[in-house]
């Protein structure tokens, strides 16, 4: 044995006192959350900030007042670093370069990026409170009650998104009200299929059979004392639904049924720079590069969520 | 190569290591154990003490993460002239290994029948399966062999049994329908990892009775890993126990059970549900094992002992001689330790336990 | 099995046909009126109604409806293509859609196969670390961002392909379109398959099988692909559904005229033609049924879990 180098002195033979030998010492580290956590706070804040450290709204058009005292809207600038130097704009750096409008890309962008987030959290949030009911009182109560309910999920599931889009285009107007409404006729399916499913685990055990035959309400079972535990899954699957939210409002939008003139989103900015994309190649990259980067972020954390929640108990 | 002629299987010094995403886990840390002919020794710890590990590497299944930084594992075996052979496992390459030595010579017993058996192939087939592969016969003789394997490990309707897929069968049969596949070609040794972990109690004790009645009959020799020490007093002739990539204490089964002398083997001991204890006085071992990303300082098992002296937290302890047969890691065996003696509790469930087996005898 | 299948086919007749006459309804009952109103007095709206039989019970209506389906007659666009026949206009897209639809999914799936399979068995080399990336990249940017740039660069900067869809050259104008189509299908597939070989590599039966003597590609064909694969078939209705999503933003771009387009054109411009909706609604619906159902057939043959009955029998 290589420590055996060590000579033990008589002291070294006392009995060791006064410890805690009753916590845990393991520590796990993961470097790989920081930079998801990096991800979705910058895109999160600068979603929130972005526009208002740009002194143009978003659908303001940027002009100046060039040698001949002439306005002169500033279409297409490329993106920069530092400043242009043509004297125009010596106070402010079009990071983003500006549209074919000759409207700030950097305002838009972010402007964007939080339209496509509250559309995102708005619907799953209140996607989540109706799936969760639902699944919750399907798997609870069961027998018949969870037979008709589930019929009633199965049919809803086997209409395509699309389908649905095209009738509500038929009764609403086009914009963000269709695609919120889209989302929240699609999306609750997932999250109750988890709720019930997890009722359906928690319901037999020895905590709730005592309480129910304690008398307690149903109810109160099932959203005091089964919901809490069935936080950690629908968590998980929230954090799949909102890439899922923030694809369909671009693809929405980009094709022309979802955020309509002269508002932005992600997806008409896509749409935007893809009509100028001969033109102006560079106008598309912005939103692409932070639609890329919302996917990136929410999918990871899911990801980590669903590997938190179901560890795999490696015995070596 | 030397070894003691009965002896068929030794680790010597095995040391193994795991690059993981964290850093490099140090799962073996010069492990040594001796396999004799028809004997039985079982490799007892906790979850992550590395027990199956040590055994993987015997049958090529580490991960493909895992380096052993050195050690040998030999096997003395016949070939069929009859000479004598010892190998080194560790320096056969996989597909030498498999093709001579998996399933032919050293079979292996998986923790959970409910995932040992490939769902999609009839268990015909995957008894039939290694008995093709190290060509013992033809088809016809494969299937003869394996009704007959099933028969023996005890399992009715043989010839309709065959049909079946694994989820068709219960747990309990699916583990005997396991034990068929590891004897198909008659192995030297057959290494069961928590083969009864996963089963109900009633089917747990029928499956440790089949294991030692083929072991008898067929004249095998068995390793055992196991947390479960009810399961090494009815099966295992030695005893090892495993901690954070070590053998802690090792030695006849009786030894260890009647006369334990590391702390940790009394943890395990007093943590063992007998008859006569209540729940409530039923001790469990305090925090957990180690994470071997870090080089355990002194004494691996220190931060968890009632009983650790200051050296434990500057020097590693080296096996003590109790017996010829029994050694344990532990400073508490040095001449200069203070007296320590068992807890009291422990003490007496011991002294219980012997005069029941004294009266059985 | 012969009864798991009939059962499953009923099922998902009677979940279409519940589809289709809730559609009809929702459309028929629509606000506001099918025609356009400048043109057409309160009188000539009336006598139009009459002769479309659009004042008929729904009953009637639906029967009616269901009666020219039979015959492949999904009755004239409202707007569209000035009223011509739905039919004749579907026929076109349908084979276009279906041709570039089904390359996408031959690509995807093939080439999604072999690189997660490839992946897989050499898990933690350079080619699995590039199939991981590629995978993110194919999941976090849609499939018509990734035509934009092709268009851009392969059509527009080096004019090798056809800027727009050409029927006359089918194949070589579907390159485009069929690649980014087939990009989510291809990343989606080699990530499933390598997660999905990697856990049955490590899996108790593949460890036993090893333990066995069996190795090399015996091992992966007859215990891991099996294995590997029968999951694969279900991840396969969902891409094949969002492929059909896909294809409406791909075919907007791309110019092709496809099922897809003809959504879009029948939602998105200024009016909503009622009846385009109305077929192309019970058209995906009827897809979407269609694919699950032969998934989940398949699913069923493949496995043995599902195509042999449990009949456990005694105990140990």
């Amino acid at each position: 044995m290589a420590e055996t180098a060590y000579v033990p002195t008589k002291e070294d033979f006392e009995l060791l006192t006064g410890r805690d030998i009753t916590t845990d010492k393991n520590f796990a580290s993961q470097s790989y959350w920081k930079g998801v956590a990096i991800i979705v706070t910058a895109i999160i804040l600068l979603a929130i900030f972005g526009p208002i450290l740009s002194p143009y709204g978003y659908r303001d058009i940027v002009s100046y007042t060039d040698e001949a005292g002439k306005q002169v809207v500033a279409k297409g600038i490329s993106p920069q670093i530092g400043h242009a130097g043509d004297g125009a704009f010596d106070q402010y750096t079009f990071l983003f370069g500006t549209d074919d409008l000759g409207r700030d890309q950097w305002t838009r962008t972010w402007h964007g990026a939080r339209v496509s987030l509250i559309i995102a959290f708005v619907t799953i949030i209140i996607d989540m409170i109706i799936g969760m009911s639902y699944g919750l009182i399907s798997g609870y109560f069961g027998g018949a009650v969870d037979a008709v309910m589930q019929r009633i999920v199965e049919v809803a599931n086997s209409v395509p998104r699309l389908v649905i889009v095209s009738v509500l285009a038929i009764f609403m107007p086009k914009g963000m009200g269709l695609v919120i409404v889209a989302l929240l006729l699609t999306e609750w399916i997932g999250m109750s299929k988890i709720a019930r499913a997890e009722m359906l685990r928690i319901k037999e055990q020895e905590y709730v059979l005592a309480s129910r035959t304690l008398g307690a309400h149903s109810m109160h079972i099932i959203f005091k004392q089964i919901l809490p535990n069935t936080i950690g899954p629908i968590i998980t699957q929230v954090m799949f639904s909102i890439p899922t939210a923030i694809f369909t409002e671009a693809f929405l939008s980009f094709v022309g049924v979802g955020i309509m003139l002269p508002q932005c989103s992600i997806g008409s900015l896509i749409e935007n720079g893809f009509n100028n994309i001969t033109t102006l190649p560079y106008q598309i990259l912005p939103p692409i590069i932070v639609l890329a980067l919302q996917m990136l972020g929410f999918n990871f954390i899911g990801d980590g969520f669903r590997e938190a929640l179901a560890p795999k108990l490696e015995d070596m | 190569m030397e070894m003691h002629e009965n002896t068929i299987l030794k680790f010597e010094d095995l040391d193994i290591s795991f690059r993981t995403n964290a850093g490099v886990v140090h799962a073996i840390r010069g492990v040594n154990i001796e396999l004799r002919r028809g004997e039985t020794v079982a490799i007892v710890g906790e979850s992550g003490s590395g027990k199956s590990v040590t055994v993987k590497a015997a049958v090529g299944l580490l991960d493909g993460n895992a380096t052993v930084n050195s050690g040998k594992i030999l096997y003395r075996y016949k070939n069929d002239d009859g000479t004598e052979k010892i190998v080194d496992l560790l320096a056969m390459s996989k597909r030498e290994l498999r093709t001579t030595i998996n399933g032919s010579r050293i079979a292996m017993v998986f923790q959970d029948p409910m995932t040992s058996l490939d769902p999609t192939m009839t268990i015909g087939k995957q008894i039939m399966e290694g008995i093709l592969l190290h060509k013992r016969g033809d088809k016809a003789f494969a299937y003869a062999r394996a009704l007959e394997l099933l028969n023996l490990v005890g399992i009715t309707d043989a010839e309709k049994r065959m049909k079946n897929y694994p989820h068709q069968l219960s747990g309990g049969m699916r583990q005997r329908v396991v034990i068929a596949i590891a004897l198909a070609c008659d192995p030297d040794i057959l290494i069961c990892d928590e083969p009864t972990t996963a089963l109900d109690v009633t089917i747990q004790a029928r499956i440790l009775e089949l294991i030692k009645d083929v072991q008898d009959r067929l004249g095998l020799s068995v390793i055992y890993i196991t947390h479960d020490l009810g399961v090494v007093a009815k099966v295992a002739d030695y005893v090892n126990v495993m901690y954070a990539g070590k053998i802690i204490e090792v030695g006849k089964v009786n030894e260890v059970f009647y006369e334990p002398k590391h702390p940790y083997t009394w943890g395990l001991l007093a943590a063992m549900p007998d008859l006569e204890t209540d729940d409530d006085r039923l001790a469990s071992i305090p925090g957990s094992p180690p994470n071997l990303l870090h080089e355990p300082v002194g004494d691996a098992f220190a931060a968890r002992n009632a009983f650790a002296l200051k050296i434990d937290e500057k020097a590693e302890p080296p096996l003590f001689k109790v017996s010829d047969t029994h050694y344990a890691a532990t400073w508490l065996l040095h001449p200069d330790a203070p007296k320590v003696e068992m807890p009291k509790e422990l003490q007496t469930r011991i002294e219980r336990a012997r005069k029941e087996a004294e009266r059985y005898q | 099995m012969k009864k798991y299948i009939l059962k499953r086919v009923a099922m998902s007749v009677a979940t279409l046909l519940l589809i289709m006459f809730v559609l009809f309804v929702l459309v028929r009952i629509m606000p506001g009126n099918p025609f356009p109103s400048e043109r057409m007095n309160a009188e000539q709206i009336a006598n139009k109604r009459a002769e479309l039989g659009l004042d008929d019970p729904v009953l009637v209506q639906f029967g009616r409806y269901m009666a020219g389906l039979a015959h492949g007659d999904f009755g004239k666009g409202t707007s569209l293509y000035y009223g011509a026949p739905i039919t004749t206009v579907l026929g076109t897209c349908i084979s276009n859609s279906f041709r570039i639809g089904g390359l996408a999914i031959l690509i995807g799936t093939a080439v999604g196969l072999i690189l997660g399979i490839t992946a897989a068995l050499n898990k933690g080399t350079f080619i699995d670390a590039f199939c991981t990336v590629f995978s993110i990249l194919g999941v976090c940017v849609p499939g018509y961002v990734f035509l934009i740039f092709l268009q851009y660069f392969f059509s527009y900067k080096i004019p090798f392909f056809p800027y727009f869809f050409d029927s006359s050259r089918f194949l070589f104008s579907s390159v485009l379109p069929a690649l980014s189509l087939s990009l989510f299908t291809m990343s989606t597939v080699a990530r499933f398959t390598r997660n999905e070989m990697v856990e049955v590599m490590d899996s108790d039966y593949v460890h036993l099988a090893e333990s066995k003597g069996m190795y090399g590609n015996m091992l992966v064909t007859r215990h891991i692909l099996r294995n590997a694969l029968i999951p694969i078939v279900t991840v396969l209705a969902p891409l094949i559904v969002d492929l059909l999503t896909g294809a409406l933003v791909v075919e907007k771009i791309y110019g092709i005229n496809g099922i897809g387009k003809l959504m879009v054109d029948s939602i998105a411009g200024e009016g909503v033609d009622y009846n385009y909706v109305l077929a192309l609604g019970i058209l995906y619906s009827a897809l979407y049924i269609g694919i699950m159902l032969v998934v989940d057939i398949l699913y069923g043959l493949l496995d043995p879990r599902i195509r042999v009955a449990s009949s456990k029998e005694g105990d140990a």
